[in-house]
């Protein structure tokens, strides 16, 4: 018993990274209906940034802080630059376009910090959480960032005005435009957020997974599991979706014969094709009609 | 209201592409292939293995592009394909002594069911979501290569040493040059069947399938079965390629098939030509040499480099070579005139 | 009296096909005018170039400022609001989300509020419902929600895209007697384009007609509603 509340525990704290790289999926996702394959790279980058800043002295919540800015300002740049021009390009093109991202990205942060590991530090220490043996206190950390940010998110899409903005955008666009709201910068303002929350995971997950540039890999596919599981077209199926899946893998880890860690991946992508087979708006998602 | 309100009029997935544009005309299909056959004569060894890897990841290519280019249907996954085929070739070469050559249809048969298995659940999918279930299939094969149950025929981890075969009839040739127009003869064999392929019943389908699927279902086209056909076919043809390179490089090993080979089978697509299939061998050259150039420079370039020119062409060329390939003979033509 | 709204040459097109053939119309600031047209006359995408959502050339002059090469969301900060065919509700928010948002470009908070209010008694449904999720309203009170939200720009011009499309005959007439009162009290200036031409010339006060992308014939609304052509292809008698 203790073995599987410990199994359960350990999920919901990587579950935390999962609904974060989810919910920065799913921003993205619901702005401009592409998946952004890069935004584990993104994730990553932002995680070397931070580490770069506080190699230089920076303390470690400011360098947090800054962080945040600097991916925020990224995502919008990236956003500006390089997927605005391709908003009416096929599908194709656009996936083609994240890849390419996706390489970039990647081969900058080795070519800049090299492609060793490096450790990631935690404010929250790795002791025990409140005495328990169950889970550590930068485990409990996660889970609260995570919970905290959700929260934030939360009142800012209900009770804002750039909130109610961008949620208007993300529905209809046209009908967007014709109460007067730029569409085109509410889809920067969502790349920069999302740019943002990757970058909480990112440095969220450094310390346990280490800091090196294919540290985000599978982080991202368990994000996309997440996303696609709780429904792509919703921020808070994301976040179910990546307690779920983190609950699921570690489980499964645990107690499903010969999975192992070795296993653990396929699992999430079993998972990723079940579920937009039988049931491709996800968990929460509104169910999508075509029209020809 | 509220259910049409909620449409989505998505972009199309892939840019139409007439029939008569995705082949080359006979001229410069003949010039093409002398090229291919008097070339590799005057090169030293190590460049006709390089020259034979080209045709067999143009063949992997080539078959992306039928699924994509043809019925437009997406796949992130071919290294998936192309690692069963070359561990299909593997093991019956190394465990039960079959001869090369004869593996090669196996591994595409293989391939070919093993794909048109996946098309079953991959049909309900479509854009972005298929992109993303056979991405999940190409990071998940590596992985299952490595599974104990399987070990003592894939060789786990370690993988499997390939016999380089000799040429046959005591031909005074060396292997790499045997290879090579082995693989060319094969290659040049599936160009033809492909081209013939799209041109056929099957082929006006699957592009039918592409243009509008809706519309085409209500024409008549089996559009379930053409769609799972299309995916079989592409992995078809992408096992014979992975059989091929199994035989070539002499070794299989699980990382040698991640994503990455499948990522660079898709932007040899992008970058050769969506549709146009004689743009693959220019994709294929694309993702061998560039990587090697630019690690050439410096370790680690080659990631930022391939996604540089990526993006220059997704702006400057949207269409890749098919598109440089139109422009020049546009100016050709002119040139006559003038 | 100059025109508030001047249009001259318009011409307009959906990719290679020509929809409208050098428009021109005026309308007076106050003045509540309709566009009568057949199917696929223009009508819509005259409103639509309006508001820059087709490409269109020509020239279009909103109080003697040009609007070509603004972009949607900047002429409607100008103070022009178009209710779309299709009414374009925010399905999936709730009924006063979705008057938020016709107002999200004011900065003056406790007008909203109390324009909120106003529009609750103009519409006294859309209070019963605020709450709701918009995708559950009846299309008559879908459109009521899209005018009321339209309202709530303040717009100095109103367009409107058949609002009588799809609903009941007493719901139109509530309507319009809703619509001639915004015009009346709150001085606000209405383009209708309507296929229900009978309603729609009783309301207005100015009336023009467009066949094949061009203005075939303009005058008062009682003009031509005696028109006997008009009275022939549109009216029915």
């Amino acid at each position: 018993m203790e073995l599987f509340i410990n199994q359960v525990l350990a999920g919901v704290a990587t579950g935390a990274i999962y609904a974060c790289m989810a919910l920065a999926v799913v921003m993205i996702y619901q702005a401009i209906d592409h998946l952004n394959f890069a935004q584990g790279e993104m994730a990553m980058f932002s995680t070397f940034i931070a580490w770069q800043l506080m190699q230089w002295g920076v303390p470690y919540w400011w360098a947090f802080l800054l962080t945040l800015v600097f991916s925020f300002a990224g995502g919008i740049a990236i956003e500006r630059a390089l997927f605005k021009p391709l908003a009416k390009a096929p599908v194709l093109t656009n996936v083609a376009g994240f890849i390419a991202l996706f390489a970039i990205v990647n081969s900058v942060a080795g070519l800049t910090w090299d492609f060793t590991i490096k450790q990631f530090p935690t404010p929250f220490g790795s002791s025990p959480f409140l005495g328990s043996q169950l889970i550590s206190t930068h485990q409990a950390g996660m889970i609260g960032v995570t919970v905290g940010l959700l929260i934030l998110l939360y009142l800012f899409f209900q009770f804002t005005r750039i909130g109610l903005a961008m949620r208007a955008a993300a529905s209809l666009p046209e009908s967007a435009r014709l109460v007067g709201i730029n569409t085109s910068w509410m889809i920067a303002l969502g790349w920069g957020m999302a740019s943002a929350i990757g970058a909480i995971a990112g440095i969220l997950i450094a310390p346990v997974v280490f800091l090196e540039p294919n540290m985000m890999g599978g982080v991202l596919i368990y994000g996309f599991a997440a996303a696609v599981l709780g429904g792509l077209t919703s921020p808070l199926g994301a976040v179910v979706g990546g307690f779920l899946v983190g609950v699921f893998e570690n489980l499964a880890g645990t107690y499903i014969p010969g999975v192992g860690n070795e296993l653990k991946l396929p699992i999430a992508l079993a998972l990723i094709i079940t579920v937009l087979v039988l049931k491709p708006a996800g968990l929460f998602g509104r169910p999508i009609v075509k029209r020809v | 209201m509220s259910a049409v309100d909620e449409v989505a009029s998505d972009a199309p997935a892939v840019e139409a592409v007439p029939k008569k544009a995705m082949t080359l005309g006979l001229g410069a299909s003949l010039v093409m292939l002398a090229l291919l056959i008097i070339g590799p004569m005057f090169v030293k060894n190590f460049i006709v293995f390089q020259l034979t890897m080209l045709l067999i990841y143009a063949l992997a290519v080539l078959a992306l592009n039928i699924l994509t280019g043809g019925s437009g249907q997406f796949s992130l996954g071919q290294s998936a394909f192309y690692a069963v085929g070359a561990y299909t070739s593997a093991i019956l070469m190394e465990h039960f002594g079959v001869n090369y050559a004869l593996t090669l249809p196996v591994a595409g048969i293989i391939c070919f069911g093993f794909g048109f298995l996946f098309g079953q659940p991959a049909l309900r999918l479509s854009g972005i979501y298929l992109a993303l279930a056979t991405f999940a299939l190409a990071v998940a094969m590596p992985q299952l290569l490595k599974l104990g149950v399987f070990e003592h025929w894939t060789g786990g981890v370690q993988g499997l040493v390939v016999t380089k075969p000799d040429a046959p009839f005591g031909l005074p040739i060396s292997q790499d040059r045997w290879l090579y127009y082995f693989t060319l003869t094969v290659a040049i064999g599936i160009y033809i069947a492909s081209v013939n392929l799209l041109k056929s019943r099957s082929g006006r389908a699957f592009m039918a399938i592409r243009d509008n699927e809706i519309a085409a279902s209500a024409m008549g086209v089996d559009v379930a079965l053409y769609k799972t056909l299309a995916f079989g076919v592409s992995a078809g043809i992408t096992g014979v390629a992975g059989g091929l390179g199994a035989i070539a490089v002499q070794f299989v090993a699980p990382d040698g098939y991640t994503i990455t080979l499948a990522i660079s089978l898709f932007l040899g697509m992008v970058v050769g030509g969506v549709g146009w299939l004689p743009g693959s061998i220019v994709g294929s050259a694309f993702i061998i040499f560039v990587p090697n150039i630019a690690e050439g420079i410096s370790k680690g370039l080659s990631g930022a480099v391939f996604g540089v020119l990526l993006f220059l062409v997704i702006f400057l060329v949207p269409h890749g070579a098919r598109q440089v390939a139109m422009v020049a003979q546009h100016m050709l033509g002119k040139l006559r005139k003038g | 009296m100059t025109a508030m709204l001047n249009i001259k040459d318009l011409r307009a097109y959906y990719g290679q096909v020509q929809a409208l053939h050098g428009l021109e119309f005026g309308l007076n600031e106050g003045s509540l005018t309709t566009l009568l047209g057949a199917n696929g006359a223009g009508k819509t995408t005259t409103l639509r170039a309006i508001c820059n959502m087709v490409r269109s050339t020509g020239s279009i002059e909103f109080d003697g400022a040009s609007l070509n090469g603004r972009s949607t969301e900047n002429i409607v900060r100008l103070g022009i609001a178009h209710v779309p065919q299709g009414r374009g509700t925010f399905t999936t928010m709730t009924v006063e989300e979705n008057l938020q948002l016709g107002a999200i470009t004011r900065k003056d908070k406790a007008g909203v509020v109390s324009d909120i209010e106003r529009m609750y008694d103009h519409f006294p449904v859309l209070k019963e419902r605020h709450t709701q999720q918009a995708g559950t309203l009846s299309g008559g009170e879908q459109q009521m929600l899209a005018v009321a939200r339209a309202l709530m720009l303040r717009p100095r011009l109103m367009l409107l895209d058949e609002p009588s499309f799809g609903l009941a005959p007493l719901i139109v007439r509530d309507l319009f007697k809703i619509l001639g009162k915004i015009n009346r009290e709150d001085k606000v200036t209405i383009l209708v384009v309507e296929q229900n031409a009978q309603l729609a010339l009783e309301l207005a006060d100015k009336a023009y007609v467009i066949e094949t992308g061009r203005i075939v014939m303009s005058g008062s609304a009682a003009e031509i509603a005696n028109n006997e052509d008009v009275r022939k292809s549109y009216l029915g008698y």
